[in-house]
């Protein structure tokens, strides 16, 4: 059988038509691009048009022979795995020819790598879902997130049953998208710019509290750093209160306010209280 | 006093409680209420303090007042420190707004003895009610029963809260003599009987009418600490797996003693706290509640405490060679599980891969064993690890080799010159 480059929509439908063609094709794929990263090659390729009806079939087909491996190619589609496509691809011919006996073995050559790429997206959509800071203003609350997957649609129900009676939204600046809730209707939506508005007091006000309670729960004779950073790698730390700058913690949108009020006059509020255990670094990297 | 300061004063109060979980709840959201606890089996961590421990819940005193004066205690009437007290709808307040911002998973509410254990208790309801009933917060409240406290008053607290512990805190009856004068061994049992028996009580109910009440859905835990007494890890491992056996307690969490006050029947202020050894039961606890062992078979009376070199699992397949090696593709879950380097995922994954054929020591990798460990304790299709050659002096010393990147390092100490020398 030939071998063939093909390039789809970048969408799930769009891959699922990868698969439907390369069997109505009778071509072997050697590698599966997203249009907007075409680059003109030497190899054969060929640009595949989404077609649902044919996406279905191909989704339908995977269903019926093991609903393990639809749900593992759904998550799949959000994770960072380089050429995830390709390996997708892999795991589908293989389960189309062999049966699901293979799937039991999570070190098989062609399960190993989808597997191991959606445990990486879990693993991170769970520590997200305690670390997602949220900011209130005029009664929504807004977060933003660097993840290295696509967490959104994994977040979503978590956070939905949670604040059902909210409105809130999260950005997630990596793949400038953002899930918005409100009235038990959610939806995630490209957004390719987003800056949080500054805190007023109210908000400002919960922030000093949270860094104080932050600061003051570490036991000082028990200081690991290094294990605080196994929990809780530094790439999260960029988005959560605990680490931000002093002027995080300043109520801005009102300038006649210069200190909030619950603020005692004497100690600096977002710093580190003396003798309160160590205290997290000032600057987030 | 503001909440801020009040904030500090009980949040340094309450930091030496080591229970910090939010797992076994599975309450869904309710309309009209703000937040669940269904997050997933194994809770849900917020943040992770300075110290490596991780930051679930809002963890305060509703009071560090106390009548008691427990020797080991920071709180304790004697100790010149400055008291507060949150009110009620502070308390309320700071939870759901804390809990809003996705800050926390919820509340723990611990308390000084003010007054009694019933005057106490009695408060605690008071501010856990305003917060279920006027708050409407629907998250997960682990609650602190003191000992002492009247069967009734235990009664209206697991209604409110998800979570019990009764604290032992000193793992002996000498122990609580001598530094917790206050405190008896009945005192802090019977509030946990209590708790079992009613916990049983309630699921049983639940079969038969879906409305009953729930009494503590998450169940119980307690906290010992370690390197107050002179107690051995024989003798806390023992009480752990009775309280597990006969209490049905979900945890067991250690606290290694860090020196707060000056006391001739204390260690003194500058003995370091022995974090080591803290470790060493945690993972030994682990061993009791997921891997089948029992405290018999890690400890006895010739070793009473554990190796520090080398963690608790590879000290006893280090003392039962003729158990080992392993074969992968024939043994059962339970023999899987005594291999140093195979976990309850490994595990159960092995299982699942060798229906679909044999097993190679090369995948042994990638269903995540951990080979620097397991590569002496077993075999696949009758082959161990390739290259492998060990005495039983050199297999010691590859295990704490193996394990030394991953514990606390001992800080560097910078000699000086002029140090007076003798």
């Amino acid at each position: 059988m030939p071998e063939m480059v093909y390039y789809y929509d970048g969408s799930f439908e769009g891959f699922l038509c990868c698969i439907f063609d390369s069997y109505a094709n009778k071509e072997v794929l050697t590698a599966i691009y997203r249009d907007e990263d075409f680059v003109p090659t030497l190899f054969a390729s060929r640009a595949i048009q989404t077609d649902q009806s044919h996406a279905k079939r191909v989704f339908r087909k995977i269903v019926k022979c093991s609903p393990y491996t639809a749900n593992l190619l759904q998550k799949c589609f959000l994770t960072c795995l380089p050429e995830k496509e390709l390996s997708m691809y892999r795991l589908v011919v293989k389960l189309l020819r062999e049966g699901p006996g293979f799937l039991g073995n999570f070190s098989d050559p062609v399960l190993h790598p989808v597997a191991k790429a959606v445990q990486h997206l879990l693993a991170e959509a769970h520590l997200l879902k305690g670390f997602v800071r949220f900011s209130e203003l005029d009664g929504v609350l807004g977060g933003e997130i660097e993840p290295k997957n696509r967490v959104l649609p994994v977040l979503r129900s978590h956070f939905c049953a949670r604040y059902q009676n909210e409105k809130f939204f999260i950005y997630d600046r990596t793949h400038k998208e953002a899930l918005f809730y409100a009235n038990g209707k959610a939806v995630i939506r490209p957004l390719d710019d987003f800056q949080m508005a500054p805190p007023d007091e109210t908000e400002a006000n919960y922030r000093i509290l949270w860094k104080r309670f932050y600061d003051t729960i570490a036991i000082r004779e028990r200081y690991n750093p290094k294990c605080r950073m196994t929990n809780m790698p530094k790439r999260y730390w960029n988005t959560m209160t605990e680490f931000q700058d002093a002027s995080y913690f300043k109520a801005q949108s009102s300038p006649a306010a210069v200190s909030a009020p619950g603020v005692p006059a004497g100690i600096s509020a977002p710093g580190k209280p003396p003798g309160h255990g160590p205290s997290a670094p000032e600057s987030a990297l | 006093m503001d909440v801020l300061e009040k904030l500090t004063i009980l949040t340094d109060a309450a930091k030496y409680d080591a229970a910090c979980t939010s797992s076994g709840g599975t309450r869904g959201s309710k309309k009209g209420y703000i937040g669940n606890t269904s997050s997933s089996v194994a809770g849900c961590c917020h943040s992770f303090s300075a110290d490596g421990r991780c930051v679930t819940l809002l963890k305060v005193l509703l009071t560090n007042r106390c009548i008691y004066d427990c020797k080991y205690c920071v709180n304790r009437r004697s100790n010149d420190t400055k008291r507060a007290a949150f009110t009620p709808e502070e308390l309320a307040d700071l939870t759901i707004n804390f809990y809003r911002r996705n800050y926390i998973e919820g509340l723990f509410l611990s308390s000084g003895v003010f007054r009694s254990p019933d005057y106490t208790t009695e408060l605690m309801i008071r501010a856990l009610r305003l917060l279920r009933e006027q708050y409407r917060f629907n998250g997960y409240i682990h609650a602190k029963a003191i000992p002492g406290t009247s069967p009734e008053l235990v009664e209206q607290l697991g209604l409110l809260a998800d979570r019990l512990s009764v604290n032992i805190e000193l793992p002996s009856e000498a122990g609580l003599k001598a530094l917790a004068p206050d405190k008896t061994k009945q005192a802090i049992l019977t509030p946990m009987r209590q708790i079992q028996a009613r916990n049983q009580q309630s699921k049983e109910e639940l079969v038969k009418y879906r409305h009953a009440p729930k009494f503590a859905p998450a169940g119980q835990s307690t906290q010992l600490i370690v390197g107050a007494t002179r107690d051995s890890d024989l003798h806390i491992l023992r009480l752990t797996q009775g309280l597990y056996d006969r209490y049905r307690l979900k945890r067991v969490f250690y606290s290694a003693y860090v020196p707060v006050v000056e006391h001739a029947l204390l260690p003194a202020k500058d003995v370091k706290p022995p974090l080591l050894r803290e470790h060493r039961l945690y993972q030994a606890d682990w061993l009791l509640r997921f891997y089948g062992f029992r405290a018999e078979e890690l400890l006895d009376e010739q070793n009473p405490d554990f190796d520090p070199r080398v963690d608790p699992k590879c000290s006893w397949a280090l003392a039962h060679p003729a158990f080992f090696p392993v074969e992968v593709n024939t043994a059962d879950y339970s023999a899987l599980l005594r291999i140093p380097g195979v976990g309850v995922t490994s595990a159960r994954r092995i299982l699942a891969a060798r229906r679909s054929g044999r097993l190679h020591i090369d995948d042994l990798r990638k269903l995540g064993v951990v080979m620097k460990r397991a590569q002496y304790f077993l075999t696949a299709s009758g082959k161990a690890a390739e290259g492998l050659r060990f005495t039983q002096d050199s297999l010691l010393r590859g295990l704490i080799a193996a394990e030394r990147p991953l514990l606390p390092q001992q800080e560097a100490i910078q000699l000086s010159l002029f140090d007076p020398v003798g």
